[in-house]
């Protein structure tokens, strides 16, 4: 009952902050918002009990990237922006992208009571404490099973930082 | 009847210890600030806050009382909600992080989370947020500079704060709070000991992070007024404060959990051993120490001007002699003895994160403060490469130390020139900058929001 409810909170919010962040004209009610969306999927995660994904989005997407997003936001003069050429201007393309995956999931439901093996995947719940802790899991996975993806993303982040440094670099 | 107590235990006991230190915590701040302004007082010479009771014991609720009555003052131009929001955010974030704390084996009030101490740090950077939004809200050049200053700064220091972490916890294998200082009580020395390069890291990097001086750029005062805080009055100030210090509080509990070995008394492996009698002199030390303070409040009672102020400090006396004798119940009455480690447990583990507070104090009135510009290159030129190279070593460290079957104080063998090497290489790094400088002026560095 309590996990039903908790779980209808936190995708109320993260559903209506989603909307709100896209609607809103000033830039930092967007980013507000936004960081409340990844809040409410982070509660999401731990119902889960992924705790360690929890704490990675809280980690990394709202205390690192957002930080970084309002850091950028606050430098830019907002009354000079909003008279400038918005590139916004793919409303129609966005509808349709919206409805192709609206329909794609609208499928997925309607599958999953009529072809057996397809859709979504009925599972019972487990016992809390016949889990393994999640971030020894995750650990697992990433080191033993995907050593290889794991080492490929890396290399790649890896390229993407010194780019970022040889760019900036550059310009200075 | 079971399960109503089980439920009351998973809920409501959580939730009372949740107001109690939502509760209690201003008071804490508020005497941190009083002792932080004694101490200042001390070491230049003068008295400090003297008027509101004996030695000006009341102050912080005379600060307490003055801050909730006076003039909330939004400016016109501010983004009102974003004002609001901003220190609420800063508060709840500090506050939150407590929760994942264990302050004794008993204590801690979300009990046994398996991401324990990544809880602890992701929950408290949130904070940051209050800072920038509360500096962007306030819609002034001073505060949005400061708030810019500050979220720079934090987001550096986090890298190196969170490698010094990474390093400590290589030796333990778990994230969860308990267990590391389990592993510290079961290989009988603290992390302090194996990885100072790492210890040494955080502190730095947990000054920055909680904009305490030397690293408090963004409350300079001589160039920003009070950075971020300036246009927050009365109640809203107050609670950036409160962030402020319960912030410290945080910082400091961390590296005592991670480094100085928790609750454990010194020596605690050895507790009750034969042949180490000698050392259980040491559970009667915070007794000592409280009758001692007791002692010396009775002492000074007759120089007291009023007879109310000498009622109170008879009164803290009788305090301080109470809190001894129930930490000497469990040594002494054989009953108590199961409390031993809960009530003494909380005992040092409040004493390390004031000694911890107090050296951040030291550090305070002692250094001048840093240049933005020296502040960001100590992050990313010396701190970050360091902390790096310590994470590798310390791993390299360790597996020698598997490779020869290592444990406890044996692991020093290993440690110690992984630390050495550390230090080497940070001397390179060092001369390296200083041979870099040499060719332009260091004052014509780039002044990146030098103000």
């Amino acid at each position: 009952m309590l996990d039903k409810a908790l779980f209808y909170f936190f995708a109320a919010v993260a559903v209506a902050s989603a909307v709100l962040m896209v609607t809103r004209r000033n830039v930092v009610h967007g980013a507000i918002f936004l960081i409340t969306a990844l809040l409410a999927t982070a509660g999401i995660f731990l119902q889960l009990r992924a705790e360690f994904l929890f704490i990675v989005q809280i980690i990394l997407y709202v205390g690192g990237i957002m930080v970084l997003f309002v850091f950028v936001i606050m430098l830019v003069n907002l009354d000079v922006a909003l008279q400038q050429i918005q590139f916004a201007r793919q409303k129609w393309v966005a509808l349709l992208v919206a409805l192709a995956l609206a329909g794609q999931v609208g499928l997925m439901f309607w599958s999953s009571g009529k072809m057996p093996g397809q859709g979504l995947p009925v599972l019972t719940a487990a016992a809390a404490s016949s889990l393994p802790p999640n971030s020894e899991t995750v650990a697992h996975s990433l080191f033993e099973s995907y050593l290889l993806p794991f080492e490929i993303a890396s290399v790649l982040l890896l390229v993407a930082m010194i780019g970022a440094v040889v760019m900036a670099k550059k310009r200075m | 009847m079971q399960a109503t107590i089980e439920f009351l235990k998973l809920y409501w006991a959580p939730l009372l210890c949740g107001v109690a230190v939502v509760a209690i915590l201003p008071l804490i701040a508020g005497y941190i600030v009083l002792v932080e302004r004694k101490l200042m007082a001390d070491m230049q010479a003068r008295l400090g806050p003297m008027r509101v009771g004996p030695h000006g014991l009341l102050q912080p609720i005379a600060d307490a009382v003055k801050l909730l009555i006076k003039e909330d003052i939004i400016p016109d131009n501010a983004d009102k909600m974003v004002f609001w929001l901003a220190p609420v955010l800063s508060v709840g974030a500090a506050l939150l992080s407590l929760a994942g704390l264990a302050i004794g084996p008993a204590f801690q009030i979300a009990q046994d989370i398996n991401i324990g101490i990544l809880f602890v740090v992701g929950i408290s950077a949130m904070g940051i947020f209050g800072i920038v939004l509360g500096g962007w809200a306030s819609n002034s050049h001073y505060s949005l500079m400061g708030a810019l200053r500050s979220s720079a700064q934090l987001v550096s220091y986090e890298t190196a704060a969170g490698m010094a972490l990474v390093s400590a916890l290589l030796f333990t294998g778990t994230l969860n709070i308990k267990s590391i200082v389990e592993v510290q009580s079961i290989e009988g020395i603290w992390f302090v000991m194996l990885a100072p390069v790492a210890f040494f890291t955080y502190l730095v990097a947990s000054i920055a992070e909680t904009n305490r001086a030397p690293f408090d750029l963004p409350e300079a005062e001589s160039e920003l007024v009070a950075g971020y805080m300036t246009e927050f009055s009365g109640f809203r100030w107050s609670l950036y404060f409160l962030a402020e210090y319960t912030n410290m509080i945080v910082v400091a509990s961390v590296a005592t959990t991670l480094f100085l070995g928790g609750w454990l008394r010194p020596f605690a492996s050895v507790h009750g051993l034969p042949g180490f009698h000698l050392l259980n002199f040491l559970d009667l030390v915070p007794t000592l120490l409280l009758v001692a303070i007791a002692a010396y409040c009775i002492v000074r009672t007759p120089k007291q001007p009023t007879r109310v102020q000498q009622m109170f400090m008879l009164a803290v006396a009788g305090l301080c002699f109470v809190v001894g004798l129930v930490l000497l119940a469990p040594v002494v009455v054989p009953i108590a003895k199961p409390f031993y480690a809960g009530i003494h447990g909380g005992f040092w583990f409040i004493l390390k994160v004031s000694l911890y507070i107090y050296f951040f104090m030291w550090l305070r009135f002692t250094i001048p403060r840093y240049r933005f510009d020296q502040l960001m290159r100590l992050g990313w030129h010396f701190l970050i490469p360091l902390s790096i190279i310590n994470v590798l070593l310390v791993g390299v460290a360790l597996i020698a130390g598997s490779y020869f079957n290592l444990h406890g104080w044996g692991l020093l063998l290993v440690t110690t020139p992984a630390a050495i090497i550390t230090l080497v290489a940070a001397l390179m790094i060092l001369a390296a900058e200083k041979q870099r400088d040499a060719g332009h002026d260091p004052n014509a560095a780039s002044d990146f929001y030098a103000g």
